[in-house]
């Protein structure tokens, strides 16, 4: 028996509109029950005072202070080499084997699995380097796992400047460095930014890479050298100890606004850049 | 003058651009250098095959958290796959601009969830509906299959989309022009068309749900065991150096950076398979 070619459009629209109604269902229920349990138990005193007995009361102000202090520095370190990688694929080398090791690498990098950069980090930099379980090891940490995603994006907005700009920089008698400084770079740079914006989003979400390697302690950070706690480490805690379940849901409410805010000026750069390149 | 600083950024480029290479080489090398010996002392296949996990006793055998990792993982795609799949066609080819807009955002939102976030959710709403209405603790393959499909969706929904849209207009409008119904044209020639870069989606989706730590153990019950049904508890590798990391030294510890090792090499195949599939298609 043959069925109709539309009943089975019919049938087959009805199962894609369900599973794209399904996935928005599921995204609104994580979101707005966290929201729901976490955004009272936000106020001035929870944002501003540090844990105390263990995390039951008191604020998280600390682990605040570290998931801020680890993203600077997994952003300041990754940066730049993120960018470097990207200018030399795509200024300075034809495609060649060295532009496929670099990229066969950045793509590893990619798929090594978050709990593998801890164990890497806790051997390296915690043990090896004698940096402690730190802000430092964990942002350094971090920063490998985020290289990869900073070099891809940025890769990609240097190739979308358009050849023309390094054309008449050229031809002005300007050398490879200028084209770069004076023309790519610039036309590039919201491509860039939205690249690290993505990043930081990475770095603020991590876990399992940082509690091996930044430690799980509570108390303010008062140097790069000293152990901390992310909010993501201090949510997880929370919430598999069962120390306390209105601590655990403000940490992840505060998390998920966080995230919901960089995820809004990430859309907001694009969109600027796409009206902008129209 | 000049001459000379052109070659030197030139130079400082290489530089920079090779340390991506040798950051990889250098976890490569102390994963392995830590984890090595172990496997050495125990042998390939005991550590592979071994049945039980008994660090205290030296027995080093990962073999049920291998079976774990490929349980979750492959229920995670068949749970998650065809959602993702049909999102992306819905994204492609039937969303209306305005709910494309809104879409697309709510799928990066996804994407930027913490996953113990979505651990988190598991045990408050997907664990005790497993123990309350299938059976079982609850804690067990199923639920971690279900938090992973969640997880993966991004991933395969976006790369899927992009291989979508990347088929030439023509495709379509000789298709429809033909009499064929938009389903058909999806159907016969969009999705084999877009074929590669979908296995491609789905491997790296995979890649991502087996390296997945800190959802999993909230919602696995982590029990070193053999499942028998979906509803048994299981540990994974990565649940496995979650769990132990904390308090684990000596020989212990380097079992962990061996499960470690065996877990890079899953993912290294996995990558390559994927990226083999993307360069086929592009070579062709």
């Amino acid at each position: 028996m043959r069925v109709n070619p539309k009943t089975t459009q019919r049938i087959a629209k009805v199962l894609i509109w369900s599973s794209a109604v399904l996935v928005i269902v599921i995204l609104l229920n994580i979101v707005f029950y966290i929201l729901i349990k976490g955004i009272p138990q936000i106020n001035w005193q929870f944002l501003t005072e540090i844990p105390r007995n263990m995390g039951r009361s008191g604020g998280i102000s600390s682990t605040i202070v570290g998931t801020l202090l680890l993203t600077l520095v997994a952003v300041v370190i990754a940066t730049p080499f993120g960018i470097g990688t990207a200018f030399y694929l795509t200024e300075y080398t034809r495609e060649g084997r060295i532009t496929r090791i670099i990229r066969f690498s950045a793509e590893s990098l990619a798929g090594i699995p978050s709990i593998v950069y801890g164990l890497f980090g806790y051997i390296f930099f915690v043990t090896y380097l004698k940096l402690g379980w730190s802000v430092l090891s964990g942002g350094l940490t971090v920063a490998i796992m985020i290289l990869p995603t900073i070099i891809r994006t940025s890769e990609e907005s240097i190739r979308a400047v358009p050849h023309l700009y390094r054309e008449v920089v050229f031809s002005l008698g300007g050398s490879k460095w200028q084209t770069i400084t004076k023309a790519v770079f610039p036309s590039a740079l919201p491509g860039i930014a939205n690249g690290i914006i993505l990043s930081i989003g990475r770095c603020v979400a991590e876990t399992a890479a940082v509690i091996l390697t930044a430690g799980s302690a509570l108390r303010m950070p008062s140097s790069l050298l000293s152990p901390t706690r992310t909010m993501a480490v201090h949510f997880y805690i929370l919430a598999r100890e069962g120390i306390s379940m209105e601590k655990a849901f403000g940490t992840a409410a505060l998390l998920i606004i966080l995230i919901f805010l960089i995820n809004v000026v990430f859309n907001m750069l694009v969109n600027r850049y796409v009206a902008k390149g129209r | 003058m000049k001459n000379t600083k052109e070659r030197l950024s030139e130079r400082v480029f290489l530089a920079i651009a090779l340390s991506t290479l040798s950051v990889l080489a250098l976890i490569t090398v102390f994963i392995i250098a830590k984890g090595v010996p172990i496997i050495a002392k125990v042998g390939v296949l005991n550590f592979v095959f071994g049945m039980k996990w008994a660090p205290s006793q030296g027995s080093f055998g990962i073999f049920p958290m291998i079976v774990g990792s490929v349980s979750v993982t492959l229920g995670a795609a068949i749970l998650g796959v065809p959602i993702a799949i049909c999102c992306s066609i819905f994204l492609a080819e039937f969303a209306p601009v305005k709910l494309r807009n809104i879409f697309r955002p709510a799928i990066q939102l996804l994407a930027g969830i913490p996953s113990v976030v979505y651990g988190f959710w598991g045990v408050i709403f997907i664990v005790p509906f497993i123990r309350n209405y299938l059976g079982g603790p609850g804690l067990s393959i199923l639920a971690g299959s279900i938090i992973l499909a969640i997880m993966i969706l991004p991933t395969v929904i976006s790369i899927t989309e992009v291989s979508i849209l990347a088929l030439p207009r023509y495709y379509k409008e000789g298709a429809l022009a033909l009499g064929l119904t938009h389903w058909q044209t999806i159907r016969s020639l969009l999705l084999p068309a877009a074929k590669s870069g979908i296995v491609a989606a789905v491997i790296l989706g995979i890649g991502r749900a087996i390296g997945e730590t800190m959802a999993v153990i909230m919602v696995l019950g982590n029990a070193v065991a053999l499942p028998t049904s979906i509803l048994d508890p299981v540990r994974t590798l990565t649940t496995n150096i979650g769990i132990e990391m904390g308090y684990a030294s000596g020989e212990h510890q380097e079992a962990l950076f061996a499960t470690g090792i065996v877990l890079l090499v899953i993912i290294m195949i996995l990558n390559a398979a994927a990226q083999y599939i993307v360069r086929r298609k592009r070579s062709r």
